[in-house]
């Protein structure tokens, strides 16, 4: 009896360390990968609902917003409060208007492909560039995209020259720093999760400029979450 | 020890009987309706000769399943051990007329098979890529049209309208399509779905396609080779139109990225070496 | 003996004690040198030299703490040579060097059967995420991670899945011999193996890998520091291979006992050597690929960079030349299990044994020249397609060999549905389903609807799944009574057996469709909405699968360690000479080396002796 009962204790042990293990497995995937939604306040006009979005690009996310890796170029939101977050899953709603404003801290690297050099899929097919209208820059001075792919929607960032004075280096940046501000209108659709990503082979010290921070969520890519 | 001659050679008639009239039915049918089923459909001249391939295949694994489900049947229900002590069955060590019987057919029916998917190759390439300098060319005039794939998006470029770029795939209906498959950064798989269409999208590489659009037709565009983060979101829709709207769209986008035209490099076969370790 | 003493010595506590200790000091030595961050060309913040010294430092003092180095050294200081290491004693021996090939084959049965349930718990993952078209349970950068390591763990670990535990433990009992020609290096292929695996799990830690189990490049020379352990766990399995089939070949061929003449070997015996060839042939291909990857990442070479002079046609083609040999590895002893116990429930001979020999060897010898058909459409010269075409079609000749000698077995036999027997036949219907669906894949001209689509993925686990784990199990069933003592619970087994031939059926038929009709490409994280009926449908089916694991797992450890039922010596009634010896296999496993004079399947031929226990004494080890 007394062997049965060492038998079943050390059967018991197994499950719940098994159990524990595929516990700590499947929290580790599921946590640290910067997936969290950041839902965006929704105003209505007219009975139509408005989204004022702001994000900023920064050339390295800094330690405050990810130790594990601060040189990573990264995007940011702000906040009702005004605060930078390190979020790049936005829940939008359904057949809204969005105002999207972008702040670009970071320095023009060059488009790949220059076809991106050319805003699509906005309203009037142009953008706001530092208060002026824009509907193309020179793909040399680009910095980033911000591309939709599902809604062909693509703006490219014009990047801080490389003599600008007063150049962020870590996240937060605070406006007083150089930068451009981008502005532009996009509409959201149906109910989905829509990708967006960057163009510009911005990842610094990875081959073709596409690992880590572009083949990272939480950094130059994220998710549209439109409920 | 005892087992009388004539019993064995029921058993072998049977099932070889059974065999042949369930796969004559079975490959009847499907030779009848396969082709209505299967992938992937006749929206090209490639996507139809890959039909015909796929219903001659079909046509031939059928009388194999056919005739092995009533082997296995037949020899399960049949030779079951019943009930009591262990009996040893006949010692059946070989047989040459079913040693030679099946390596002939199987010979035959792979020898066929090789035979008919490299004549259905050669005659128009099948929609399949091949490469900077193909074999299986299809006379007459073609319009070239390069796909280009990047991490993660494919865009196009025709290079008989002054090298149009664009995100969208537009093909005149009834035409003879000459596709560059290349990329600008990993490998990718433009994979053209209902037109029967798949070639890698190498770096520095050429890789040619040949397709025969037929009547207008929307189509799936997707990536089929694992290519980063975003493979499982790689994919448009692409659209076969009349010739007259054709020429109406390529007007049209060239005046939509009329302001980006004079940056956009030279057409050419590919685009790299591009010595991209530096970024940022 | 106190537990505290039991831990102190050579064996695997201080073994994982010396591993992380030799992670550790491989990572601080290389950041001692070149400091945290590796700064070749701009500002990565990681340094992967640390990452690599790191895992080699831990293999190092993992293999030294299980005392794999004191042998050489004692050598080194004249010590005279030995072939035996803790042969005697409990339990300890499972978790030490141990050089007795019976406990190895337990020690893999085991391991690998551990890494078998985690690559089948991500199994279940990605059918998690596929329950919903886009909606993301993984992020997408996760999931591929997760098929990653799936596919990665499926296809590396399970190489050995038969050669591991079956082969280990039977093949100097079936061919007359007291051990393996290279007992050590016999342990080293099983811990080197138990590393990897340990490695692969732990690229969660270091970002994953994106590249799915083939690594192509360039993606892999883009992709996060995670992906080295993809490279070491795969060059690691790699070394693993080569040693097995190394030790493998050379046993068969220099120790067989006296009267067992080629002619007399049992198939199975066979089946190994034919995989034993092809893994020491295809994996250094695979050890020296993986490490040019490695070094195009770690020491900036560039191999298979496309912009420095590289090719990434270089690296696919290197990889196939192992990989398609590869995936025979895990079909071939199959192929053997299934032609070797079918004569055992069917009471009769092996029918066409030459044949049957021919359809191995035939197998091993075309699975070298059809790579290319990986890269019909690669653009790599298209030229070669008509013969890449015919040598993929003519491998179905020696296949068919196989069906037909299993086939003519069955032909008016006396058969008994007994477990290991049930999973054969299985066998038959999988593998003739993935064996036809291999015809629309090399059939240039039809691979363009199916090349790399749910089709292929179908295919190939109809084939490895269907073709390699039901005879896993099979092997097990029939063996596990002979390698334990305890006979393994026969209704669980037959409600084990049912559910899962269902299940996976029920799992992989759709995926078919999904590839063929739904143009769903393989290794997505999202599918067109009118798939998702579909999709439900394969997860539930592969939770149920998955079930029908657990259901096993539950039969393994009642019947092993609680019902404790003694298995006789012949629970079969077969005729082959391990059956002949004692539940358990006594160490030695033979007080005389035994005389063969026939082949082990000589059913309804009367009273032929297959074994004479008498003649040549027991000579030397």
């Amino acid at each position: 009896m007394r062997a049965t009962g060492f038998k079943v204790l050390g059967v018991a042990v197994g499950l719940a360390a098994a159990a524990v293990l595929i516990g700590l497995y499947v929290s580790k995937l599921t946590t640290d990968n910067g997936s969290k939604a950041y839902t965006v306040p929704v105003q209505t006009q007219g009975g139509h609902k408005v989204v004022d979005l702001q994000i900023e690009t920064v050339a390295a996310v800094g330690p405050q917003f990810s130790p594990a890796h601060p040189d990573y170029v990264s995007y940011l939101v702000r906040d009702a409060q005004g605060k930078w977050l390190r979020r790049t899953v936005w829940r939008l709603p359904a057949n809204a208007t969005v105002h999207m404003t972008i702040y670009n801290f970071d320095g023009a690297s060059g488009l790949r492909n220059p076809l991106y050099a050319r805003p699509q899929g906005i309203d009037g097919n142009s953008f706001m560039l530092d208060g002026k209208a824009t509907d193309f820059i020179n793909p040399d001075d680009t910095s980033h995209t911000f591309a939709v792919p599902a809604y062909g929607l693509v703006v490219p960032l014009t990047g801080v020259a490389d003599n600008a004075k007063n150049q962020c280096g870590y996240a937060p940046c605070a406006l007083s720093m150089a930068h451009h501000t981008i502005t532009f209108t996009f509409h959201t659709g149906k109910v989905g999760h829509y990708r967006w990503q960057c163009f510009v082979p911005c990842a610094a010290g990875w081959i073709d400029g596409f690992g880590g921070p572009m083949q990272t969520i939480g950094y130059m890519d994220g998710f549209l979450d439109v409920i | 020890m005892a087992t009388p001659a004539p019993k064995r050679a029921e058993h072998g008639k049977r099932v070889i009987v059974g065999g042949i009239v369930l796969s004559v039915v079975a490959t009847v049918l499907v030779a009848v309706f396969g082709g209505r089923f299967l992938p992937p459909g006749n929206g090209s001249v490639q996507a139809s000769g890959q039909v015909l391939d796929n219903t001659v295949m079909l046509a031939i694994v059928t009388p194999v399943i056919a005739g092995l489900l009533v082997f296995f049947i037949y020899v399960l229900s049949q030779f079951r051990h019943r009930g009591g002590a262990l009996v040893d069955g006949p010692p059946l060590r070989d047989d040459s007329r079913v040693r030679v019987w099946w390596i002939v057919v199987t010979s035959v029916t792979v020898l066929f098979l090789a035979g008919f998917g490299t004549f259905e190759l050669l005659q128009n390439g099948s929609g399949g890529g091949q490469g900077p300098d193909p074999i299986a060319v299809p006379a007459g005039t073609k319009l070239p049209v390069q796909v280009i794939a990047q991490q993660w998006q494919f865009t196009y470029r025709y290079p008989t309208y002054g090298g149009l770029e664009t995100p969208q795939l537009v093909l005149p209906a009834n035409t003879y399509i000459e596709l560059h498959v290349t990329s600008l950064d990993a490998i990718h798989s433009f994979w053209a779905i209902e037109l029967g269409v798949k070639a890698d999208a190498n770096p520095g590489v050429d890789n040619v396609a040949f397709v025969k659009t037929k009547g207008p037709r929307t189509f799936h565009v997707r990536c089929a080779e694992l290519c980063g983060l975003w493979h499982g979101y790689m994919f448009n829709n692409g659209r076969v139109v009349p010739e007259a709207q054709f020429t109406a769209w390529v007007k049209s986008q060239q005046s939509d990225f009329a302001p980006i035209a004079k940056y956009l490099p030279k057409y050419s076969t590919t685009y790299y070496p591009d010595p991209q370790r530096r970024a940022g | 003996m106190s537990v505290a003493r039991r831990l102190v010595g050579f064996n695997l506590f201080t073994a994982c004690v010396l591993g992380v200790g030799g992670w550790y000091a491989g990572w601080f030595s290389a950041h001692a040198v070149v400091g945290p961050s590796l700064d070749y060309f701009a500002d990565v913040d990681f340094n992967e030299l640390s990452l690599v010294l790191g895992y080699i430092g831990g293999v190092l003092g993992f293999l030294i703490g299980l005392g794999f180095f004191n042998y050489p050294l004692a050598r080194l200081r004249g010590y005279p040579p030995s072939l035996r290491e803790k042969e005697q004693g409990g339990i300890g021996r499972y978790f030490s060097l141990c050089t007795d090939h019976k406990v190895v084959g337990i020690q893999y049965l085991v391991g690998i059967g551990l890494f078998f349930f985690i690559g089948g718990l991500n199994a279940m993952l990605i059918r998690t995420e596929l329950l919903r078209p886009d909606h993301q349970v993984w992020p997408a950068g996760t999931y591929l991670t997760i098929v990653g390591i799936h596919g990665t763990m499926m296809m590396g670990m399970m190489t050995s899945g038969i050669l591991g535990p079956f082969a280990n433990y039977l093949i100097p009992i079936l061919i007359g011999a007291r051990r393996m020609a290279f007992p050590r290096i016999e342990a080293l292929t099983f811990w080197l193996l138990m590393a990897a695996g340990v490695i692969l799990e732990t690229t969660i830690f270091f970002g994953g890998f994106p590249t799915g189990w083939t690594g192509y490049q360039p993606l892999g020379t883009e992709a996060n520091p995670g992906i080295d352990c993809y490279y070491l766990f795969f060059a690691l399995v790699g070394i693993s291979m080569t040693l097995l089939g190394l030790n493998m070949i050379a046993t068969i061929v220099t120790m067989r006992a006296p009267g067992l003449t080629w002619s007399r070997l049992p198939i199975f015996v066979w089946g190994v050597l034919s995989t034993a060839a092809l893994m020491v042939l295809a994996a250094p291909v695979l050890i020296a690929t993986l490490s040019m990857a490695l070094m195009d990442r770690v020491v900036q070479t560039n191999f298979f960079v496309a912009a420095q002079g590289g090719s990434a046609y270089l690296y696919e083609n290197l990889f196939w030349v192992f990989g398609h040999p590869e995936v025979y590895v895990l079909a071939l002893p199959g192929f053997a299990i299934v032609l070797e116990i079918l004569p055992v429930f069917a009471r009769k001979p092996l029918w066409g044994y030459r044949l049957a020999v021919g359809g191995l060897l035939g197998v091993t010898l075309l699975s070298f020249f059809v790579w290319q058909h990986h890269l019909f459409f690669s653009g790599i010269n298209a030229d070669l397609r008509p013969f890449f075409m015919l040598s993929t079609e003519l491998i179905s000749i020696p296949t068919g060999l196989t069906f037909l000698c299993g086939m003519m077995t069955l032909w008016r036999g006396q058969i008994r549905y007994s477990v290991p027997m049930l999973f054969c036949l299985a066998w038959f219907f999988n593998f003739l389903i993935g064996g036809l669906s291999g015809v629309f894949l090399s059939d240039t001209p039809s691979d363009t609807t199916t090349h790399g689509s749910f089709f292929s993925m179908a295919h190939f686990h109809y084939t490895i799944m269907g073709g390699l784990v039901f005879t896993f199990f099979a092997g097990i069933y029939y063996w596990v009574p002979k390698m334990t003592g305890f006979q393994l619970n026969e209704r669980l087994g037959k409600i084990h057996f049912w559910t899962m031939f269902v299940f996976f059926n029920l799992t992989f038929f759709p995926l078919f469709i999904a590839g063929f009709q739904g143009g769903m490409p393989r290794r997505v994280v999202t599918y067109p909405h009118g798939l998702q009926f579909l999709n439900d449908w394969v997860s539930v089916s592969a939770f149920l699968l998955g079930g029908s694991m657990l259901l096993f797992l539950y039969n393994f450890v009642k019947s092993l360690v609680f019902d404790r039922i003694p298995s006789p010596a012949d629970p079969w009634g077969s005729k082959s000479i391990e059956w002949q010896l004692p539940s358990p296999v006594p160490v030695q496993n033979f007080d005389r080396i035994p005389v063969f004079s026939s082949d082990p399947y000589g059913y309804g031929e009367g009273g032929r002796p297959v074994v004479v226990p008498a003649g040549a004494p027991a000579g030397m080890n």
